[in-house]
């Protein structure tokens, strides 16, 4: 076949460019279509009943141990995917007129599982997105730990591997991997025990029941229910994220 | 093609330059096949402040790359024939700028074997996609616009023509750089300090001060350095664009400041807080941010006074104060205060550690090494023009 | 040529040692044995024919990653019909491969295969069996 230097880059170049175009449209389509009505993860978090028991950490030391998320003494490079933060940094404070029973106390707090996430938004190789069930997943696998998707999250619920995680685990669950060096990890609702039927972890060891999990999309499901009844709240939610997680006091 | 054998001929001082900035960069590659082993533990970064030093650093370069239009755009879209002899210097500069923000956001990964992701999964809804996309552009523009103007140089011929609209391309091409890595910051609901709409402008003003003030030091440093004399014209034109620029960085931030304190919004008003005057009794960027100010005030002084702005003694610190508070600004108080507090009201301090300095080294030194042999070449060439 | 006796003792030694692997474990009798690897007790049949399994195991393995990972699938239908949970550490080295050291380790040792770097994450059971009291 005859073909001139010129004619062959010009027919690499259109090859490459048709190429790219079809992962480019395939990228952006992902994003535009439209969902089904499937299920809808979420949890209410009833702080009166947890209040209840002073102390109390039973949903962290369940979900440590479920993912085997490494315990550092330096505040500055703690993993935690479930931990419990001041009530008025968590829902906001109303001066010196937060009530006595709610003033100062710790409230869990854990990945939103937001509606519309500004950390998917942002994660540059999509090691991070929303499920059709809801959940926001995280691929340890394809993570390059830009930490984008941390900047990005309005709550800090996303932790860094500073270093090897190993080390500070305790004693391993060979039913979860751990991570390695330089991903970002956060709470996954459990999403390996839901495949089996299975609530969340945090959910299960809750000596007071306080955190109810469910099918919002269900509406007879032990969430819709509770929201029915009880007035609920949302961290942050002027900014439009649509969070999974509800509060009732 | 390269021209690089001009690159290896030189005095003692130049070996001894060269060999120096050789010799930063080892030991920070050293450190950074530590971190590599050990991951970003070694930095001063933590669960609250995850970007430090290194994204500081990346997001300050890219402004100085792009600040190479404000020579591209004179000359060749309005003939300014002052900046003929100055456009290739301006290009240079933004090739090792933009190859200092790439090694930046290298070193700051956590799995760089894992980069290509980016380019393997194409993502058009980040920014971070786009900033990869435009910065690879950018770099690829401006090193074949300064390899090809340069070679024609050389031979004594006008460059091809279709380098004209190559160069047109990156006019644009520079302020989107800039405009893709400020929406980095701007379009995170959960960032109040950053999630304003001026931090775009604000960026693309400091971007211009701070470029061209830095092309006018280099300038001045070569004709002290070699035979080469730009001219006293370009450098004055040069100064006028930094004074103006720089009057309007100021001013958007004082509108910053403004809306922040006169609004009152605690969400808005911590982050100032935090850099003017310290929080819960923690403030170790509030020296750096007051010298950036008066960095600032004074050199706004000698630009705008015409006589002091003449003098290129004094221009020259003007320069130098221009740049140094805008890296302080832009290269270190702008990202980490955009972490503290933290979405839960915590005020997590950070500071650089020695390694994460060494690694910062060692790439400012790949840059100035870039920026040197460079240089060496173009001016070798016109040297051996001259005759 | 001038000294054709050095130039041609040169070269000879110069391919003497290029080529010294294969000629030396040639003669001391060394050579192309694999590695004998320890088959499962229990089960007689993997997951997939033996000789895919040789060739292509990790193509299934980034396989089984990607259908849990990123489609939550996972119950795998062998070619046999044989339903499997596509897991590293709960099926293939729980159920069969229980001596990672025995098995996985030995080829990978000979052919030095040092990444992918699954182990790094995915635990062996027997790390966790032997720490337990």
């Amino acid at each position: 076949m005859n073909i001139t230097r010129k004619g062959f880059l010009r027919i690499t170049g259109f090859s490459l460019v048709a190429v790219t175009a079809r992962r480019f449209l395939g990228a952006i389509g992902e994003r535009v279509a439209p969902a089904r009505k499937a299920r809808r993860w979420a949890m209410v978090v009833d702080i009166g009943k947890c209040l209840q028991k002073e102390g109390c950490i039973k949903c962290i030391a369940a979900c440590n141990k479920a993912h085997n998320i490494p315990v550092f003494q330096d505040r500055r490079r703690e993993i935690v995917w479930i931990w419990k933060a001041q009530f008025e940094n968590v829902l906001g404070s109303e001066g010196g007129y937060t009530p006595g029973a709610l003033r100062g106390q710790p409230i869990p707090v854990l990945c939103n599982h937001c509606d519309d996430p500004p950390c998917t938004r942002v994660c540059p190789t999509q090691a991070t997105w929303k499920r059709e069930d809801g959940i926001v997943m995280m691929d340890w696998h394809r993570c390059i730990g830009c930490r984008y998707c941390i900047a990005a999250c309005p709550y800090g619920s996303r932790s860094f591997n500073w270093s090897d995680p190993r080390p500070h685990i305790a004693e391993l669950n060979p039913d979860f991997p751990t991570r390695t060096t330089g991903v970002v990890e956060k709470c996954n609702f459990c999403e390996e025990r839901l495949a089996s039927g299975r609530p969340p972890a945090c959910v299960e060891a809750c000596p007071e029941k306080a955190l109810v999990f469910g099918d919002l999309n269900d509406a007879g499901s032990p969430v819709r229910e509770l929201l029915r009844s009880r007035y609920a709240t949302r961290r942050k939610s002027e900014l439009g994220t649509r969070p999974s997680i509800f509060y009732i006091v | 093609m390269f021209m690089f054998e001009k690159a290896l001929v030189g005095g003692r001082r130049y070996w001894i330059w060269i060999l120096s900035l050789f010799a930063v960069i080892g030991l920070g590659f050293l450190f950074y096949m530590r971190q590599l082993s050990e991951g970003l533990a070694i930095t001063g970064m933590s669960r609250d402040v995850s970007w430090g030093l290194y994204i500081a650093q990346f997001t300050f370069l890219v402004g100085v790359a792009a600040s190479a239009v404000m020579v591209v755009l004179p000359y060749y879209l309005h003939d300014w024939k002052a900046f003929g002899k100055i456009t290739i210097l301006g290009e240079f500069l933004a090739v090792s700028s933009v190859v200092m923000c790439m090694l930046f956001v290298f070193v700051d990964m956590g799995q760089p074997a894992r980069v290509l992701n980016v380019l393997l999964y194409p993502t058009p809804r980040s920014l971070m996609f786009w900033d990869m996309v435009s910065l690879g552009g950018y770099l690829l523009l401006n090193a074949v616009i300064a390899l090809v103007t340069l070679r024609s140089e050389r031979n004594s011929v006008a460059p091809p023509g279709w380098i004209r609209p190559v160069i047109l391309l990156s006019i644009p091409w520079a302020i989107s750089i800039h405009t893709v890595t400020a929406f980095l910051y701007s379009g995170l609901p959960g960032r109040s300090f950053w999630l304003t709409a001026i931090l775009a402008p604000r960026f693309l003003a400091s971007a211009f001060s701070a470029g061209p003030a830095l092309l006018i030091l280099l300038c001045m440093l070569i004709r002290r350095l070699t035979r080469f004399d730009p001219g006293r014209e370009p450098i004055q034109k040069l100064a006028l664009i930094v004074t103006y620029a720089m009057i309007v960085n100021v001013f958007f931030v004082l509108m910053e400041i403004f809306t922040a304190f006169y609004s009152g919004i605690p969400d808005h008003l911590r982050h100032f807080e935090y850099l003017f005057f310290g929080l819960n009794g923690r403030g170790v960027l509030v020296p750096w941010m007051w010298t950036s100010v008066l960095l600032a005030a004074a050199s706004l002084v000698l630009l705008i006074v015409p006589r002091f702005r003449h003098d290129e003694r004094l221009l020259a610190s003007a320069c130098a104060a221009v740049f140094l508070s805008l890296w302080i600004d832009k290269g270190m108080c702008l990202v980490v205060s955009g972490f503290i507090p933290s979405p839960l009201g915590a005020v997590t301090e950070y500071a650089p550690t020695l390694p994460e300095i060494s690694i910062t080294a060692g790439i400012w030194a790949v840059g100035i090494l870039m920026i040197t042999v460079f240089y060496r070449i173009t001016l070798s060439v016109r040297e051996s023009l001259a005759g | 040529m001038r000294d054709q006796g050095v130039i041609y003792a040169g070269l000879a030694a110069f391919l003497g040692l290029l080529t010294f692997p294969a000629w030396y474990n040639a003669a001391a009798g060394k050579t192309a044995k694999p590695p004998e690897v320890r088959l499962p007790a229990q089960e007689k049949q993997c997951v997939a024919p033996v000789d895919y399994m040789k060739t292509s195991h990790m193509a299934l393995l980034v396989n089984w990653r990607e259908e849990v990972v990123r489609r939550n699938v996972r119950s795998f239908t062998a070619f046999n019909g044989k339903t499997y949970n596509m897991s590293l550490t709960g099926t293939c080295l729980s159920g069969c491969h229980t001596n990672k050291a025995d098995f996985c380790d030995r080829c990978h040792n000979y052919v030095g295969v040092k990444g992918p770097y699954c182990m790094d994450c995915h635990i062996d059971p027997k790390l966790v069996a032997r720490s337990r009291p």
